[in-house]
C-alpha cells in the first residue's frame, strides 16, 4: 500500500487503527483518507488494509 | 471609450492620463491606475476598460466612492470575484482574527464568523483585537473591526463551539472554509466533517486548515500544502503549541496570511459559471 505517497509494507490483517498506532499517530489528531475518501474515526478499527490501498494521514499539531 | 473612475463607469475621449487627471482630478494627490499608484510626471495612455481612482488626502469621500477607493490597489479583475464570494472562518483566535481581517481587506462579500469565546488579555499577543475588546465575544469584536476596515462587507456571526454534532449544520452552504482552531483534535474534527462530507453539505467545498505555527522558528518553514482531495494545510506541520513553546504574533500571522492567500487564489481561479 501507499502511505502518504510512499510504498509501505505491513503485516497481513492490519486495521487502519492499528496502522496509526504502529506509526505513532494519535488518532484523535489525524484525518485519514483511504483511496480518495475520508474515513470516519469510528471506522478506523474495523477497516482492514488491503493490497494497493492508498492512504493519506494528515496529522495536526495544536496552536492558532 | 469607457473607463471606471472612482467606481463609476464613464465615457471619455481623453487619451492622456495626465490631462485627464488635470481635468477631473479636483486636486487629488493620489492617482491609482489599474491597481498601481502612478507618478504623474510620466505620460500614460488611457485605454478602454481602465480603472482609475483619484483620491484627495484628508477628504472623506461619499459612501459609493469610498468602496472603490478602498479597493483601488487591487489587481484588476479580482474585486468583482471577491465581492461575490463568501467564506466561513471557524475559530477567531490568532489565525481566524487575522484571516477575517485580511479577507475583509480583500473585499470578500460575505464572511461567516464562528467562535464561542470571549476576548481576554492573553489573546492580545497575537490576535487581531485591542484592549477595548476585552470581555467582548470574539464574534462581536471581529464584526466591529471588519466594519472599521470595510463597512461594505456582510458579516454573519455564530457564537457557538463547533463539534461533530453541529459542525456540518453551522458551516453548510460555504464553499470556502478556513479552519482556525487552536486544538489539534478540533482541526481533525472539522477536516473529517468538511472533507469527508458525510452530511452531504460540502459538495465541492474546500477546507484551508493550519498546523504548526508556534514559537519563533524559521518563518520560511511555514508553507501551504495540498493534501487529500479538497484540503490545504498551512504551517510548518511540526511546531505545535505546548508547555515551553508559546504562540507568537509573527508566525501566527504568517500562517493566517498563507490561509487567506490560498482562499483568495481559489476564488480567483473559479470559473465564471460556477
Amino acid at each position: 500500500m501507499r502511505l502518504n505517497g510512499e510504498e509501505t509494507e505491513v503485516k497481513e490483517e492490519m486495521s487502519i487503527g492499528k496502522l496509526l498506532e504502529e506509526k505513532g499517530y494519535r488518532r484523535e489528531r489525524v484525518a485519514v483518507e483511504l483511496n480518495g475518501e475520508i474515513l470516519p474515526k469510528n471506522k478506523y478499527d474495523d477497516t482492514m488494509i488491503k493490497n494497493d490501498d492508498v492512504i493519506e494521514v494528515v496529522s495536526f499539531v495544536g496552536g492558532g | 471609450m469607457e473607463i471606471e473612475l472612482n467606481g463609476k463607469i464613464i465615457r471619455t475621449e481623453e487619451k492622456s492620463l495626465k490631462k485627464f487627471v488635470q481635468k477631473v482630478g479636483d486636486g487629488a494627490q493620489v492617482v491609482i491606475y489599474n491597481g498601481f499608484q502612478v507618478d504623474m510626471r510620466q505620460e500614460r495612455e488611457i485605454k478602454d476598460g481602465d480603472i482609475i481612482t483619484l483620491i484627495k488626502k484628508g477628504v472623506m469621500p461619499d459612501k459609493d466612492e469610498l468602496e472603490a477607493m478602498i479597493c483601488a490597489r487591487f489587481t484588476p479583475g479580482l474585486y468583482r470575484k471577491f465581492k461575490n464570494a463568501k467564506v466561513a472562518v471557524a475559530g477567531l483566535g490568532g489565525l481566524g482574527s487575522n484571516i477575517a481581517a485580511m479577507l475583509a481587506r480583500s473585499a470578500v462579500g460575505k464572511l461567516l464568523l464562528v467562535d464561542f469565546d470571549t476576548v481576554e488579555p492573553s489573546n492580545l499577543n497575537r490576535q487581531n483585537y485591542y484592549i477595548k475588546h476585552l470581555g467582548m465575544k470574539k464574534c462581536d469584536a471581529m464584526k466591529e473591526i471588519i466594519k472599521e476596515i470595510d463597512p461594505f462587507i456582510e458579516v454573519e456571526c455564530k457564537c457557538v463551539r463547533l463539534g461533530y454534532e453541529n459542525c456540518a449544520e453551522v458551516l453548510k452552504g460555504y464553499k470556502y472554509i478556513c479552519e482556525a482552531f487552536d486544538g489539534a483534535e478540533s482541526k481533525a474534527m472539522i477536516t473529517e466533517v468538511v472533507c469527508g462530507n458525510m452530511s452531504g453539505n460540502f459538495d465541492g467545498s474546500v477546507l484551508v486548515a493550519a498546523s504548526g505555527m508556534a514559537g519563533i522558528e524559521d518563518a520560511n518553514e511555514i508553507k501551504t500544502v495540498k493534501r487529500m482531495k479538497n484540503l490545504y494545510v498551512c504551517g510548518d506541520m511540526v511546531n505545535g503549541a505546548q508547555v515551553g513553546r508559546g504562540l507568537m504574533a509573527p508566525r501566527v500571522a504568517i500562517c493566517a496570511g498563507h490561509q487567506a492567500n490560498m482562499i483568495l487564489r481559489l476564488i480567483a481561479e473559479e470559473k465564471e459559471d460556477e
